[in-house]
């Protein structure tokens, strides 16, 4: 059985995961993770991911506070009790 | 009275209304204030610019706040200096230092941005502001939230340079250091507008805190006798000023306040945080982000917000980028300040080194009109020059002891390469 992480969501994309802050999800990498967030709540899709089925560009994937770019991007391993952060990436400067 | 219109979002173009946003809900895509130009193209003329406060609050018909301005009252105006010792060094006709490390009253670009963000978030009825900064703009909302009696809370990396830690608590704000770079901050600072009611300027107000950034382009083309520099090289950090210069440039064509004589945009950036001049040499807009290494903080941003803009605004105008190491930028602020009295923190450096690099690959050429501009001051940042400059001797109250020291090191001599200068006389005359 796959190692459960948790999800942190952002307060704009709450209204699609029933108000929740925060998901407990299965998966062995970020990509399994997102890939059953948005099986569960599939409103988030066209949210998260642009017309090619890429992560929307001004979103930002970190685990345990590395932005996933610096990782594997999605391929990057997760294991039980890592932190998977939704961020929006429109801010400083 | 203003002539704002609303938000827009930038990429898929859903609109909103007046009200602290950072983001588009459909995209995610960043806000842009949109503005009614044509009631603006009846109002706004030379002459109403010209008769306005010696501020950037001349340019107010253009800037994103409803009634009277609470903030930055005498911030903006910056000199704009015809920089003859440096171009004649450089071999270049016409140059123009745009010097905001001359800004009032934190020494740097960011009072134009945090002058309109506070008088927005007081007509938002905010009583506490914050921000996510490396450096310049936690000086700024520090001294401008003190000034407009309002609280701050000012997020910074935990390694920032002393003088912009005591010229931010000076102020009397919540100082928070955060272990990591200026990008761990900006995410905790985006959770935190999310979590609190709080005013962050560059999360929550960022679509008219970035609109203070076009009154440095406006003063350049008013300054500059309402007319546009051929080329204008600016430095990118978040990548918020480089676009808003030229939405000020392409303001005034479209208000037919100066000609369009095809403006330049080229960006500058530190070699060891350099994404949007790794992206505009690799012909994409999508930067790949970096882990910053250099001594210019105040733009070690290695993940910006506005970097696609700045990235396409280069394009669109016909530009370029170049990115300096840190003895090229250190070079350079020593340039600027033997040439032209302006000490410069690295930012600065930066953007004159990668001018320096852009003369000479020729593109941008020499007989074309350029302006540098400086976004922060050196003495923010003296531990740079740890070593670099020379040891200053320590004599008696006595002429005979001054006299051997004149004996013995040599008649007074300025640093620098002033005598490289007069030969290149007959350059300025264009």
């Amino acid at each position: 059985m796959a190692d459960k992480v948790s999800v942190r969501i952002p307060t704009v994309l709450r209204s699609h995961v029933d108000g929740q802050a925060k998901l407990e999800l299965a998966g062995g990498t970020v990509g399994e993770v997102l890939a059953g967030l948005l099986d569960a709540h599939p409103t988030l899709r066209g949210r998260l991911l642009d017309d090619q089925g890429e992560l929307n560009r001004f979103i930002n994937l970190y685990v345990n506070d590395e932005d996933i770019r610096f990782l594997e991007n999605l391929e990057t391993p997760v294991k039980e009790g890592d932190s998977v952060m939704i961020v929006p990436s429109i801010a400083g400067g | 009275m203003s002539f704002v219109r609303g938000l827009e979002c930038k990429e898929c173009g859903a609109a909103y209304e007046v009200e602290p946003r950072m983001m588009c809900d459909a995209c995610f895509g960043p806000l842009e204030v949109a503005y009614d130009y044509e009631a603006l193209s009846k109002t706004v003329t030379r002459e109403r610019i010209e008769a306005g406060p010696a501020s950037l609050w001349r340019y107010r018909d253009l800037l994103p706040v409803e009634g009277e301005p609470v903030a930055g009252l005498r911030s903006g105006f910056t000199p704009l200096v015809r920089a003859e010792r440096l171009a004649s060094k450089l071999g270049v006709r016409e140059l123009y230092i745009k010097d905001d490390g001359a800004n009032y009253p934190t020494f740097s670009y960011k009072d134009r941005v945090v002058a309109v963000a506070l008088t927005r978030a007081v007509e938002f009825g905010f009583e506490t502001v914050g921000c996510a900064s490396t450096g310049n703009l936690a000086h700024s909302v520090a001294a401008h939230s003190a000034a407009a009696g309002l609280r701050s809370v000012i997020l910074i990396p935990h390694d920032l340079e002393e003088g912009k830690v005591v010229g931010t608590l000076i102020f009397g704000p919540r100082l928070v250091k955060v272990r990591g770079n200026y990008d761990d901050v900006n995410r905790l600072c985006t959770q935190i507008a999310d979590q609190y009611g709080w005013a962050i300027v560059n999360v929550n107000l960022r679509p008219y805190y970035t609109e203070g950034a076009k009154t440095h382009g406006f003063e350049i083309a008013e300054q500059l006798g309402w007319r546009l520099p051929q080329h204008t090289v600016v430095p990118v950090a978040g990548g918020t000023i480089l676009p808003k210069i030229w939405k000020a440039y392409r303001e005034f064509v479209q208000l037919g306040l100066v000609e369009d004589e095809g403006a330049k945009i080229h960006a500058a950036q530190a070699a060891g945080c350099d994404p949007v001049v790794k992206a505009i040499e690799a012909g994409t807009d999508r930067f790949r982000p970096q882990k910053p290494n250099t001594i210019a903080r105040s733009i070690a941003i290695g993940n910006p917000a506005d970097g696609p803009y700045a990235i396409r605004v280069v394009s669109d105008s016909g530009g370029s980028g170049a990115s300096a190491t840190d003895d090229e930028i250190l070079e350079a602020v020593e340039l600027l300040a033997r040439t032209e009295a302006i000490f410069t923190e690295p930012a600065g450096g930066t953007t004159l080194a990668a001018t320096i690099k852009l003369i000479e690959s020729g593109r941008i050429p020499r007989d074309e009109s350029i302006c540098v501009c400086i976004t922060g001051n050196g003495l923010k940042t003296i531990e740079v020059q740890d070593g670099r400059l020379p040891p200053v001797p320590v004599i008696d109250a006595r002429l005979e002891a001054f006299d051997e020291l004149i004996q013995r090191e040599g008649a007074v001599e300025n640093q620098g390469a002033p005598e490289a200068l007069p030969a290149a006389s007959g350059r300025q005359d264009g």
